[in-house]
């Protein structure tokens, strides 16, 4: 997945034109507050379908830009299990992105307009993806950190008032806890490994480790949308909230690699039963989220020049579907659906 | 099937060896490429098929390369033998070490390959060779899935746009000097065929032409004449490309020698 929540553009809730639309949204209130799930061709406010549209579409294109840096080691993973492994983990992003636009299309917006609006640079994707992928180890430290922080974003997605999309995370969750554990095994196996390879996992934790923490989005006070996500129960839990329980989960989980954490102030709080972190560099999160990352240019490049190039096979498939409609049961027997 | 010979001769341990490589650095080689196109394809549709027939393949390539490692007897592994060999020791059809190109010259090598391991796995589910009998068996369903999938391409991109015909024609007529390779038997394949553990090739390449023949013709596409210069891939006589294709996918193993991943 990799929803991050961004909480900084889009649909507020306007206010109701009428009686009507408030005694609707009364209802809708009160529905959700019941926990039921709001479906497709439920009424629901306007707002509460932009909010959703946005926040699908974030977490799909978040799938589709996730293949990239990933996908980077595809042609060197250092053994042939190690390749299958990685193969099938960047397809299984890439179906998480295909059920979640499916989920955006119950909302009335297509894939291909969302498509549009990431290759145009209109629509947002999580900045994990912006950073590069140097050494094996990051591939390990991606499943391990990014997976797994994905998860803990995701798990309570998987009762949100909208039903495509909680059953969607609940499809997509099974397969990212075992993405986060193949992660974790990369990097265990680094880590018992030489002295090389160890360097490298150290390496890989020093670079992933903070934009992890900004997967979860800024600090709940500066995070515009939450009250109303919560309300709506799109939302579950506070950004802060699911920081802490990530940080809590991994820092264990480095200290059993016997890898440090990069940070000289990490220290575990024994009345709050927390470890409490250092300061989080919000002005990094901004400048990667503006577009001035290391690797935004690459990604979105290589979306766009896959996109393009990819303009006259689509072509094709279209010009050959209609020259054949009538003629189904001949060429097209050996045809699958585009 | 024709695989089984009356009169078998015992096969070297060296021949069939080499054989079995042939086969698995093929599949090896061509999953390898296709790999390259995971989070580049025309659509996501395509992308997760890709990525699929690639698996498919390294999955066949990493049980013949155990297989041959048994054969052999020194003790490799599939990664030893996929990692640390030179190109002159991979015996790979040199199509299959092809550039992608663009998704047309892609669909095309592999619905040119697709069709020949269909017919040879066809055949090899009746070798002598238990093992490799076996691996044939679940190997012909993955390689029918493949056909459909590049055969569908190879149609729609023939038979689509005045660019698709173009392209797909373009790229057929790159690559059908490598096609002799696959059905044209050497000395080995000679051997391999008189003890049965392979079908003789002429079977494969009946079955190849009319399988191919149909699909062109379906695709609009001309068969480019056979005039070529013989590549010889599965003797590890490699196009430029191979090299460059190893030194990336070995590039680990190499600079870390010995270690485990
Ligand atoms: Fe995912
Ligand atoms: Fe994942």
């Amino acid at each position: 997945m990799y929803t991050q929540a961004l909480d900084s553009s889009g649909a507020e809730p306007g206010s109701p034109a009428s009686a009507g639309e408030v005694e609707r949204e009364r209802r809708f209130q009160e529905r959700i507050d019941r926990d039921e799930k709001i479906e497709p061709k439920d009424w629901m406010p306007q707002a509460y379908r932009q909010t959703l549209i946005r926040q699908i579409a974030q977490h799909a294109h978040s799938e589709i830009v996730g293949m990239l840096p990933e996908g980077n080691w595809i042609t060197r993973a250092p053994t042939l299990r190690r390749k299958a492994v990685l193969i099938a983990k960047v397809q299984d992003e890439g179906g998480h992105g295909m059920y979640l636009y499916s989920a955006a299309e119950t909302l009335g917006v297509s894939r291909g307009e969302l498509i549009e609006q990431l290759l145009a640079g209109r629509a947002k994707y999580s900045s994990i993806f912006n950073y590069p992928t140097l050494t094996w180890a990051d591939i390990g430290a991606i499943g391990w950190l990014v997976d797994g922080a994905a998860i803990m974003n995701q798990i309570p997605l998987c009762r949100c008032s909208y039903g495509p999309y909680a059953r969607a995370m609940v499809r997509i969750c099974k397969e990212e806890s075992f993405h986060q554990r193949q992660g974790y095994e990369i990097m265990l196996t680094l880590a018992r490994g030489t002295g090389a390879q160890r360097e490298m996992a150290q390496d890989a934790l020093n670079r992933w480790w903070w934009p992890s923490l900004m997967m979860f989005g800024p600090g709940d006070a500066e995070s515009v949308h939450t009250a109303h996500s919560m309300r709506w129960k799109i939302k579950r839990f506070s950004n802060d909230e699911l920081r802490q329980r990530f940080i809590d989960l991994t820092v264990p989980q480095a200290q059993f690699l016997d890898l440090a954490i990069p940070d000289p102030v990490l220290r575990w709080d024994e009345a709050a039963q927390h470890f409490i972190t250092g300061p989080i560099d919000w002005s990094e999160f901004q400048t990667v989220l503006k577009g001035h990352g290391p690797c935004n240019r690459e990604r979105l490049g290589a979306r766009r020049a896959a996109h393009e190039a990819g303009r006259w096979v689509r072509e094709a498939a279209a010009a050959y579907a209609d020259k054949h409609r009538d003629r189904v049961g001949g060429a097209e027997r050996h045809v699958q659906t585009v | 099937m024709s695989a089984a010979a009356g009169s078998a001769t015992p096969a070297s341990d060296e021949d069939h060896f080499r054989y079995v490589l042939r086969l698995a650095d093929t599949s090896l080689v061509l999953g390898q490429r296709l790999s390259e196109w995971v989070g580049h394809a025309p659509a996501l549709e395509e992308d997760l098929a890709l990525g699929n027939i690639a698996l498919d393949l390294i999955g066949e390539a990493r049980l013949l390369l155990a297989h041959a490692g048994r054969i052999e007897g020194r003790g490799r592994e599939e990664d030893q033998l996929a990692f640390l060999r030179d190109a002159p020791e991979f015996y790979n059809v040199a199509l299959a070490e092809q550039p992608n190109g663009d998704f047309g010259a892609t669909i095309v090598r592999q619905a040119l390959l697709d069709a020949w391991q269909l017919e040879l796995y066809h055949s090899l589910t009746a070798s002598t060779d238990e093992r490799l009998a076996e691996i044939a068996a679940k190997t012909l369903k993955e390689c029918r899935y493949h056909w459909r999938f590049s055969c569908g391409w190879l149609v729609r991109l023939g038979d689509g746009t005045a660019e698709s015909h173009a392209r797909a024609q373009e790229a057929l007529d790159a690559l059908w000097r490598f096609t002799e390779e696959l059905i044209t038997p050497d000395a080995l394949d000679v051997r391999m065929a008189s003890c049965g553990i392979a079908p003789p090739l002429a079977v494969v390449r009946g079955r190849w032409e009319t399988r191919i023949g149909a699909a062109l013709g379906e695709a609009t596409l001309l068969q480019p004449s056979s005039e070529h210069y013989p590549w010889h891939g599965k003797s590890g006589v490699h196009t430029e490309h191979l090299g460059h294709l190893l030194g990336e996918m070995q590039h680990l193993q190499r600079t870390y020698p010995g270690v485990t991943w």
